[in-house]
């Protein structure tokens, strides 16, 4: 019996920090099917009906949709670009020798040490000569360009990792230098591949400031960037139920997908950290 | 490797370094060059100013105003959310220091959930809580109400009092689970035999997570504290969502300054200088933190 009561200490603490995480996100996706009224009025109560219009609103007439479409073009562009280019950079740095090979590499590692402050008002105006400014492709490559610096440094430490016993052995069966790299080292550096692959998709997926700066054209906002001029915009409109349900569009699927690959998505991130 | 590396490294290295050289490597030199001019950004008109944009920037009330909110951030938000961040990782790991040493039931459907917030951008989380805390519609003042506690619901964003309290909090709700997550993989390393010896010689909870946990995870405790500090320093997608700086500059971080200087008075010069104020001072910070963490392995054997 005192076991059990001891054991009620550690279990209500997490229940209370569970129910303060769990909470707010149930919230917004209970009050998405609210009426105006019942949102600005009971903020607790649950709605008198479902009223899944409200989705349909945000989706279309909030612009939703066309956000969602946004962020998820330019995340599965500058993601691939960010682990086509980061994987090759960093195999080359990794497993040959050339002069300049140090060089290059703190070239791309020192790229962490500097706040992407800094960058921004010269950043604006290279965007704005290559005629990328406002458009998604500006944003791609940028996000990319500056997803390189932990991904080299995170994959060429993988790459030197891998033993070379596999790669002499491909190299005797008349394995040239492009095939052995996509056929053969390519493969054996998936699990490095899938952490800063998740690292840097939810890195991408968390950017405000680069969008804010880089896009200030509407139709190409990314969904951060969206529900943030939404929620600004429904403060003078009153159109709460649009926004809440927005906010659960936002939420959900993101919610969803970390659910079912939680395991890889917490690996990923916390490999990230110990940079 | 002997045929021809040339050709593998010119495909592998050139479009990367392209792409790094142009928007990232060019950028960072040419914001020096800029931070020292008096340049407006709408003509290629601009004058040499030399100091002039940190002289000015030194004594501007407002940016030290800023600086001082990122510094309470730096000093509050790691040891929060550490706090909060061993504490629960030790609830959910080490169990409860009477001889039982594994962790609670339920532990991966809690990490699941404390985990969560992590993979929702910044910026939604920042209207999230903007909504939470409305004064009229939010989940937070209709809580207090309900449990007849009006006198405490306030204009949560809206009183210089209180917004800045209200978006640490924020930070604190946002990054917790992710230390509960990390510092319990490190928990997870620790050897069940030194509890077990713990537990037999009658240790507490409270001396066993502060005597025995701690010492044994405090590399990551370390590391923890430098990325903390390091987003201490920026702050900028959660104010500009939630307050935009205010109410009255009372929730303004330098980025927030840095972006209105640039991006809404367009005085790039002087929003460069800010930027190159800011790389100093995360310079610092991991100079700093380099030195402080020195690395002291524990080895288990």
């Amino acid at each position: 019996m005192p076991r059990e009561l001891g054991n009620l200490g550690p279990q209500s603490f997490l229940v209370i920090w569970g129910l303060m995480t769990a909470l707010p996100l149930v919230w917004v996706f209970v009050s998405g099917f609210k009426s105006d009224a019942e949102i600005l009025n009971e903020p607790w109560g649950l709605p008198a009906q479902l009223r899944l219009d409200n989705f349909g609103r945000a989706w279309t007439h909030g612009h939703i949709g066309q956000y969602f479409l946004n962020s998820a073009i330019v995340l599965s562009v500058s993601l691939t670009l960010t682990m086509l280019l980061g994987a090759t950079a960093a195999y080359a740095l990794a497993r040959y020798q050339f002069p300049g090979n140090r060089l290059i590499y703190f070239t791309f590692v020192g790229g962490m040490m500097f706040p992407v402050f800094l960058a921004l008002v010269p950043l604006f105006f290279v965007v704005k000569q290559s005629g990328l400014l406002n458009t998604l492709p500006g944003l791609m490559i940028v996000y990319t360009a500056y997803s390189l610096p932990f991904t080299v440094f995170f994959l060429s430490a993988f790459f030197r990792t891998l033993p070379t016993a596999v790669a002499e052995a491909a190299m005797i069966d008349g394995c040239g230098p492009f095939a052995m790299f996509f056929r053969v080292m390519l493969p054996m550096a998936r699990p490095g591949l899938i952490s800063v692959g998740i690292f840097n998709l939810l890195g991408q997926w968390n950017q405000y400031l680069l969008p804010v700066v880089l896009v200030t054209k509407e139709d190409n906002y990314v969904l951060a960037q969206g529900l943030a001029a939404l929620a600004v915009n429904e403060g003078y409109r009153g159109d709460y139920s649009r926004l809440f349900a927005g906010l659960s569009l936002a939420i959900i699927p993101v919610l969803v997908v970390y659910a079912v690959f939680q395991r890889q998505v917490q690996s990923g991130l916390t490999a990230g950290q110990m940079k | 490797m002997r045929h021809g590396k040339y050709p593998l490294l010119a495909a592998f290295l050139l479009p990367a370094l392209g792409v790094y050289a142009t928007f990232v490597i060019s950028p960072y030199a040419q914001a020096f060059f800029i931070a020292m001019t008096d340049w407006q950004g709408l003509s290629s008109n601009f004058n040499m100013v030399g100091f002039d944009n940190f002289t000015y920037l030194l004594k501007n009330s407002y940016l030290w105003n800023a600086l001082w909110h990122n510094i309470l951030l730096m000093l509050l938000l790691p040891v929060l959310t550490i706090a909060l961040g061993l504490f629960l990782a030790s609830m959910l790991n080490v169990g409860n220091g009477t001889g039982r040493v594994r962790g609670v039931r339920g532990s991966s459907f809690y990490k699941i959930i404390f985990f969560a917030p992590q993979v929702l951008s910044v910026a939604i989380i920042g209207v999230l809580w903007k909504e939470i805390y409305n004064p009229r519609s939010g989940l937070l003042n209709g809580g207090l109400r309900a449990i007849g506690l009006d006198g405490l619901a306030k204009t949560w964003l809206g009183d210089p009092d209180f917004a800045f309290w209200a978006v640490l909090a924020v930070m604190v709700w946002a990054n917790a689970g992710f230390y509960v997550v990390l510092f319990g993989a490190a928990m997870q390393a620790i050897p069940r035999d030194i509890y077990e010896a713990a537990a037999l010689d009658g240790t507490g909870r409270w001396a066993t997570l502060w005597r025995i946990t701690l010492p044994l995870v405090w590399d990551s405790v370390q590391v923890a504290w430098v990325y903390l500090a390091i987003l201490a320093l920026d702050g900028f997608a959660l104010v500009q969502v939630m307050t935009r700086g205010g109410p009255n500059f009372s929730t303004d971080v330098v980025g927030q300054r840095m972006y209105d200087v640039a991006f809404g008075e367009f005085k790039f010069g002087q929003g460069s200088a800010i930027g190159v104020i800011m790389f100093f001072l995360t310079l610092s910070v991991t100079v700093v933190a380099l030195r402080l963490t020195r690395r002291e392995r524990i080895e288990f054997s």
